[in-house]
This record gives structure tokens, sequence and C-alpha cells, in this order.
């Protein structure tokens, strides 16, 4: 296992192999190391998402950030040859110890994507889906409202609920998928790049609902937009690619601290776009 | 730093921001200028020069409006943060002290203008030594700004005290004068306005040289720190 490189001087540190992960601290990573075949794109990672707050990525392209989000619910164990070493803790929890079922750590995990891609259904079946292909037992009607209320959507779609989903404006579909992400009670939600195919309107939305969100949920985020991660997060981590094109993690801390007065040159380059 | 597009992709804005301290310095000179020619005026009893330095502080005013009007436009337009952010603040801040040394000066113009024909109610040797030093630390808070120099900032923190003290003296001074003769009260008050003008006046320099710390380290300076006056 490759030792970690990253100096971090932020709460979020973890020391080289942590005994007990704290009760604040949803997701857990220590020396991550993800290879695609021969590439190695993530390298020594150590970082802790904290419970109830939002985490944004920041950093180039390449930089890896997409790639260390997917570790979080094992989506790269979809593509052929990826390979992690390295520690991923979900609340104490390996989630990459051979007994753990990746699609139990899907539904704790849930994902929202870059383009918004609802199911060719209703707003109603986009929703209900996740509950029942999990066997859900009880009032899906109220289950239904419920997450559409939690998604900022109830208002807007509740005398069309057996439209297409598929109908609604781009934005709507973006919060469509957070409805259907939070339908299933997750504890995290993993959003890449969720705006950025939005009008400013529907992204000020989005960011809304992130801060509305992490009240109960862990959030993170990747994305390209500073603005974005200056207005809808609590902490920020900036990173970057080395020589070796491996992403690896230059800085993280609060995001005030990091867009005032971060400790990093690179951080500081990136953030005020002299850098990238 | 370089960018993997090339080309720098905020040469403009880098731009923006040397122009914008180029003329803050020369609002800063506007000021030292100003008050070196109201202590010649006041010591060389010249009303002339005493009414130009009232009247000129019009256009420090509106020189410090521009760049007020200016530093918002950057905020509002490029979005600035981190030290593009904290030298924006840095310059709407000391964009202020500037324009307020401006109107100490104006203040010591229109006490030369009270005492007209009255001559000074003793020669006047520690105010324009005050003067002197209160613009060298001006020069030197504004030398600090453009270098980002926290060393140079913090010599203008302790160069405050020799003003300090030098205030101290002229303030004993006059008011032995004043409790010995009654009579010269007036012409002895004038002359404590103008040495409190230039107290405030090296306040004002430290004040810039606070900033300074603040835009190079992002920390304030520790408020437990306070002068004499």
């Amino acid at each position: 296992m490759t030792t970690a490189t990253t100096a971090m001087t932020t709460p979020h540190a973890t020391a080289a192999a942590p005994a007990a992960v704290s009760a604040d601290t949803t997701l857990s990573v220590t020396n991550l190391d993800m290879h695609y075949g021969a590439f190695r794109a993530l390298r020594g990672i150590n970082l802790e998402v904290k419970r109830h707050a939002v985490t944004a990525l920041i950093g180039p392209s390449g930089s890896g950030k997409s790639t260390l989000l997917r570790c979080f619910n094992r989506m790269n164990d979809l593509v052929p040859g990826a390979r992690v070493e390295g520690q991923v803790l979900f609340n104490g929890e390996d989630i990459y110890h051979p007994s753990v079922d990746p699609t139990e750590v899907r539904l704790r995990v849930g994902m929202v994507f870059q383009k918004p891609n609802p199911f060719p259904k209703s707003v109603y079946d986009n929703v209900a889906f996740g509950l029942r292909i999990n066997g859900f037992k009880g009032n899906m009607d109220d289950a239904v409202e419920r997450s559409l209320r939690r998604a900022a959507l109830w208002d807007e779609v509740k005398d069309r609920l057996k439209q297409s989903g598929l109908a609604l404006s781009g934005g709507q579909q973006q919060r469509l998928c957070i409805a259907r992400a939070v339908a299933v009670q997750p504890d995290v939600i993993l959003m890449d790049e969720p705006a950025s195919a939005l009008d400013p309107i529907s992204t000020l939305a989005i960011e809304e609902l992130m801060r509305e969100l992490c009240r109960d949920y862990t959030i993170v985020v990747v994305t390209h937009n500073m603005q974005q991660a200056a207005r809808a997060s609590d902490w920020t981590a900036f990173m970057t690619m080395g020589e070796d094109r491996a992403g690896h993690l230059v800085e993280v801390g609060s995001t005030q601290q990091i867009f005032t007065n971060p400790q990093d040159e690179r951080t500081e380059g990136y953030i005020t776009g002299r850098f990238g | 730093m370089t960018s993997v597009y090339g080309k720098h992709p905020r040469a403009e804005f880098d731009r923006d921001l040397r122009q914008l301290q180029d003329e803050l310095l020369a609002l800063g000179s506007m000021a030292e200028k100003a008050v070196v020619k109201a202590v010649d005026a006041l010591r060389t009893r010249d009303l002339e020069m005493s009414r130009q330095v009232v009247r000129d502080d019009d256009a420090i005013d509106r020189k410090r409006a521009e760049l007020e009007d200016r530093a918002v436009d950057l905020i509002a337009i490029q979005q600035p943060v981190a030290s593009d952010l904290r030298m924006l603040i840095a310059a709407l801040h000391v964009s202020m002290e500037l324009e307020r040394i401006g109107d100490y000066a104006e203040g010591i113009g229109k006490i030369s203008l009270m005492m007209g024909d009255q001559p000074p109610v003793k020669p006047l040797v520690d105010i324009p030594r005050m003067a002197e030093k209160a613009t060298a630390m001006l020069r030197a808070s504004l030398d600090a700004l453009v270098n980002h120099d926290v060393e140079r900032a913090h010599q203008v923190l302790a160069d405050d005290d020799e003003v300090d003290a030098l205030y101290d003296q002229v303030y004993r001074e006059l008011l032995l004068i004043m409790v010995q003769d009654p009579k010269v009260i007036e012409r002895g008050t004038y002359l404590l306005w103008t040495a409190h003008d230039l107290e405030r006046i090296a306040d004002r320099a430290t004040n810039i040289a606070e900033q300074v710390i603040y835009l190079v380290t992002g920390k304030h300076v520790d408020p437990g720190r306070v002068s004499k006056y």
C-alpha cells in the first residue's frame, strides 16, 4: 500500500491507521489508491467526510474528483480493471470488505449525476422505483410525497404525478433524481456536478436544496463551479494531479478557510483562476 | 503560476489589480503631500498655501470615491477569492484611511487659517518632526502594501510609539505654557489640535500597516497590541 504523501493540517487529517472513527464522521478514507488497470487514478487519499454537512470536491479536470466520489459507493466496481487499495469506512465499516454487498452500499450511499437521468416512467414511478425493488411495504403514496417534498419538487408536480418524468424541465428532472435518491433513505448522497447542465436559477435551487438536505444527509458534491462550492458546502477538498497523473488531495478545510485563506499555493492558484 | 491553457487565464484581472494598486499609491502620494504642505504652511504662516490645502482636499475625496467604485466593480465582476479578495478589501480600507489622512491635513490648514496673523505660541520644532515621522510611516505602510512586506508593516506599528511620545512631549510643553500665561490659551490650543491631527495621521498609517498584515497573512493583528493613543 502506498504511504500517504498529502500533508493536511485540518481537522480532516487522519492518522495513518485510525483505530476508531469519530461519531461526526460518515466516511473515512485512509491511504486510498485507485487503479484502472495499470493507470493509477488516485494516490494516497486521506479524507474524513463529516456527517450532516456538504463536502465539496474541487480541482482541475483529471484530478480524480469523480473517481474519488465513485469510490464512496463502489461505483468503480462496474469499471473493468478497476482496483482499490486502502480503506473506505462508512459509519466505521469497511465498504470494500469481501463480505460486503456493493448493492447494499449503493442503497445507503445514493448518487445524483451530472445530467438528469430520470427513467422513462411517470414522476410517481421514478420516485417509487427504488422502494419497490427493495420490497418497500409501507404507504407508497406517502413515501413518494415525502421524497418529492424533500427535493422541493412536490408543489410543482403534485398535479401531474402520472406524467412522464422526462416531460419536466431540466432543473425539475434533477430534483426528481434527488427525490429518487432520497426515497430509499440513504445516509449519504453523492452528487457529481449536479447543476452543470442547468440554468442559473435551477442551479441556485439545487444549491439551496443541498443546504436543506444536509440536515438529514451527508452530501459529497463534485463541482467545477467554484462559487457553487463556496455557497453550498461546509467543507472543501482541493484535488490536483501529480506528474504521474494520479489524482491526490492537496488541501482540505472549512469552505470559509479555503476560499479566504488557503494554506497551499496550489489551492490559491486554482481558486483564484491562475492555475489548472 | 502557469496554466495548463498556456495563456494566463486571469491576465486581465491581474492588470486591473495592478492598476488599482497604482491608483492607491497615487492617492497615498496626494495625502502625503497634503500633510507636508499643511505643516509647512502652518510653520511659515503662508495662509494662501493653507487655503490651497483646504481646497485640494476635494480632489482627494474624489479620488477615494473613484477607487472605491473601481474596487466594488472588480468584486462584482471578477468574484475574487482568497488573496485577490483580501487585496480588494484592503484597497477599500486603505483608500478610506488615506482619505481621512487628507482630512487631517485639511484640518491643519483650517487651524492655520484660524491662527491668521497671530504668531505660533512657541517655535515649531516637535510638530514638524511629528509630521516627518507620520509621513515616513505613511510611505512605509504603502511600500509594505505594494511589496507585501509584513516585516516593514510591523516596523510601522512600532514607529507609532515614537509619534505618541512626541505628542506627549508637545502636549506637556503646551500645557505648561498655557498654565503660565492664560492669555495664550487660544493660540496654544491651535497647536494642540495640530499635534493631535498629526498623531491621528500616524494612527491611520498604522491601520494601513495592519491591513497589509491581513492582506499577506489572512490574519488580523492582535487587538491586544494597543498603542497609547
